[in-house]
């Protein structure tokens, strides 16, 4: 593609998996998408006025209505005649999605709207400090989840928002990463070729939050799906269709290690175990471990 | 033609004749009677609409603001709480220049939770940016709808607007209504034609992040066009006469004020009953008047100001209060007149009909009675004594 729909100029930092993410998503799903944002970094380093890295009509109205913008957005279109020309796409990151904007999707997700709704997952607060969100992961170092005397981080593991999508009744869920840009792509695509309401959580690091360096985003990426921490599944008409298959997966110490905010974890084994064991559990669970060929068609 | 309707029915009515794309709300008393009238319109393939049910106010508000923006006439409606979980969104339909129009169904604010009428809740989001109408029966609910889409959509004013009408009072109350003709309601409210909305053949960012160099401008714009709204409601106002032959003025009605040495200063349904103590009190030879307030946002402070310059003694009612202050309405009446030296000797203050308590004739008369005697600062009327004795031994 010569032309991107999200340009370069934005203020991002640099590494940022979610700008990677964003232009991935609207260049798959093309010029005909109007896109309503949730408040977040993304909206943030990509708006400040008089600039606008958005190449395709884009609206953003607060931190946690954007499902329900693109909801309103959906019924005019569909009002006018004109929904099946255009797609809806509705977006935030983890927090907008998982904690304060979750009523909203829900409500989107419940109502059978034809929209796309992408949750850029960094895994905290990024844009106001990192602070711990309902998706950062257990153990996770933020600053209102921080380490000491008696911490090792955050207290739960991540909410299980692909589930949570998938009880809806709805006919797609996925999940994505940074990692894997065709992959991101084939499902963008694959999401709006359905009607009705579609869900898509894209892992996106940080190097801001997560302490890497920018030069690691994908790499750091690959291993948290890699190693079972982050599977990328998807369902159809709630029914699991395809994961990515792990051949083998990678012991998680070495997603951890690449990252500061895991850092206290190094010199703590018993802790490191038991983030094994989450991973180990998604192993199960998905089934991402077989000696059959993937059964996904991702790259 | 006149029918004999439900405020709430009246105003589905007018609704339908103004032919929103997009209608979203969510439950609550005492607004339900109108949703629930479109509902059926909808389901019955008399009103070409799209009816999005939500999980909140907070989405109604939301989705209508995302369908506006798209560039379709919208319609929600909602009362107190409902308003309140709304506000957020609502201040950014303002501030996006969308012309949303919005039923409140006034109603109080919990605690503790009451089903009531008073006007805590818009009253409340008087800062919003929203115009507000305030609506003194039924048929002025139903027509100030007509006259917000087309105060709303005009290009000077790209504004959101808020008919205002008493919960129950108006909304259950039952009137004989005139109806206009879709002929009638075509010739004055055209089509909407949006400035800018999403669309893929010519792409926008709407509602960008503002920093310091730009924002104050967009806040200043909206404070100027309000402005601009003084001027524009009474244009409107003059056209829906020519058109549908009822003569509002649009921002204040003087009832009886000319030669009055006592003016009450009042918004909604309460209007009706301070007329009614007018007259009786003029029969027995009193000189009393209503100045009704129809837009309390934009603030009309010179037409107040004019209405009441030569008026001796004047009581404003609040049926909401700003606790731990002066009352709302109170304060800004008597701020029209500060350094002026044309000005009532007394401008008081008086609380009443919070929560659903019966504003009688008995409590006007009480009122214009209380002008007689020296200025009120946010005097109560109509509490009961005995319920504030508590022991706490």
């Amino acid at each position: 593609m010569n032309k991107h729909l999200f340009t370069s100029g934005h203020t991002a930092c640099a590494g940022c998996g979610q700008a990677i993410a964003a232009r991935l998503v609207v260049d798959a799903a093309g010029a005909n998408t109007i896109v309503a944002n949730n408040t977040g970094c993304l909206e943030v380093f990509s708006t400040k006025y008089p600039e606008s890295a958005w190449e395709i009509p884009w609206i953003h109205s607060l931190f946690e209505n954007a499902a329900a913008v693109a909801s309103g957005i959906e019924a005019a279109l569909i009002y006018l005649g004109k929904k099946d020309a255009i797609n809806v796409i509705a977006q935030g990151g983890d927090g907008g999605t998982a904690d304060i904007g979750l009523q909203a999707l829900s409500g989107m997700l419940e109502r059978g709207h034809d929209v796309l709704y992408v949750c850029y997952d960094n895994e905290a607060y990024m844009n106001t400090g990192v602070q711990r969100s309902g998706l950062t992961p257990f153990d996770t170092n933020t600053t209102t989840s921080p380490v000491g005397g008696k911490s090792t981080g955050n207290i739960r593991p991540k909410k299980p928002m692909p589930e949570i999508a998938n009880a809806h009744g709805i006919p797609y869920v996925a999940t994505a990463s940074t990692g894997f840009p065709q992959d991101i792509q084939r499902k963008v695509k694959k999401a709006l070729s359905i009607k009705g309401p579609k869900y898509i959580q894209i892992h996106v690091p940080c190097p801001l939050g997560w302490r890497h360096e920018p030069k690691e985003t994908f790499e750091v990426a690959k291993l948290a799906v890699e190693t079972g921490l982050y599977p990328l599944i998807e369902y159809e008409n709630g029914v699991l269709v395809a994961v990515r298959k792990l051949n083998p997966p990678k012991p998680v110490e070495e997603y951890l290690k690449a990252q500061g905010r895991f850092k206290h974890l190094l010199s703590n084994p018993e802790e490191i175990k038991r983030i094994q064991e989450i991973a180990d559990n998604n192993i199960r669970k998905y089934n991402l471990k077989t000696e059959q060929e993937n059964v996904s068609p991702a790259s | 033609m006149k029918e004999f309707l439900e405020g709430s029915q009246a105003v589905a009515r007018i609704i339908q004749l103004c032919k929103p794309g997009v209608i979203s709300a969510y439950p609550i008393t005492p607004q339900t009677h109108i949703v629930e009238e479109l509902a059926q319109m909808v389901a019955d393939g008399h009103l070409n609409a799209r009816f999005v049910n939500v999980e909140s106010e907070h989405s109604a508000a939301s989705v209508v603001l995302g369908a506006s923006a798209t560039g379709v006439r919208v319609f929600t409606a909602t009362s107190s709480q409902g308003l309140l979980y709304m506000a957020e969104v609502l201040f950014n339909i303002a501030g996006l220049r969308l012309p949303v129009v919005l039923t409140c169904a006034n109603r109080s604010v919990s605690a503790p939770i009451n089903i009531w009428n008073d006007h805590q809740d818009s009253v409340s989001l008087r800062d919003s940016g929203w115009v507000q109408l305030f609506a003194e029966d039924i048929q002025e609910a139903a027509d100030f709808h007509l006259i917000a889409y087309r105060l709303a959509e005009d290009k000077t004013m790209m504004l959101p607007v808020m008919v205002c009408m008493d919960g129950f009072i108006l909304t259950h109350g039952i009137e004989s209504v005139e109806v206009p003709t879709q002929e009638q309601v075509d010739t004055f409210l055209p089509t909407y034609q949006p400035l800018y909305k999403l669309d893929p053949e010519n792409p926008v960012t709407i509602g960008p992040l503002v920093d310091p160099e730009y924002y104050m401008e967009t806040r200043y714009a909206i404070q100027e066009t309000h402005k601009e709204g003084l001027k524009l409601i009474p244009k409107i106002t003059a056209e829906f006469s020519r058109v549908f032959g009822r003569i509002y003025n649009g921002l204040i009605e003087e009832y009886r004020t000319k030669d009055a040495e006592r003016v009450i200063v009042g918004m909604g349904s309460v209007c009706g009953t301070i007329k009614e103590v007018v007259d009786e009190l003029r029969a027995k030879g009193k000189k009393v008047g209503l100045l009704k307030i129809t837009s309390y946002r934009p603030f009309p402070g010179s037409q107040i100001y004019e209405a009441l310059k030569n008026i001796p003694k004047v009581g404003v009612i609040d049926r909401a209060l700003s606790l731990g202050s002066y009352a709302p309405l109170a304060s800004e009446v008597k701020a029209v007149f500060f350094g002026k030296t044309k000005k009532p000797k007394i401008i008081s203050s008086f609380i009443l009909g919070l929560g659903g308590r019966d504003i009688t004739k008995y409590s006007i008369k009480e009122i214009f009675r209380l002008l007689n005697t020296k200025e009120k600062q946010g005097e109560f009327i109509d509490l009961k004594p005995e319920l504030l004795k508590e022991n706490y031994e």
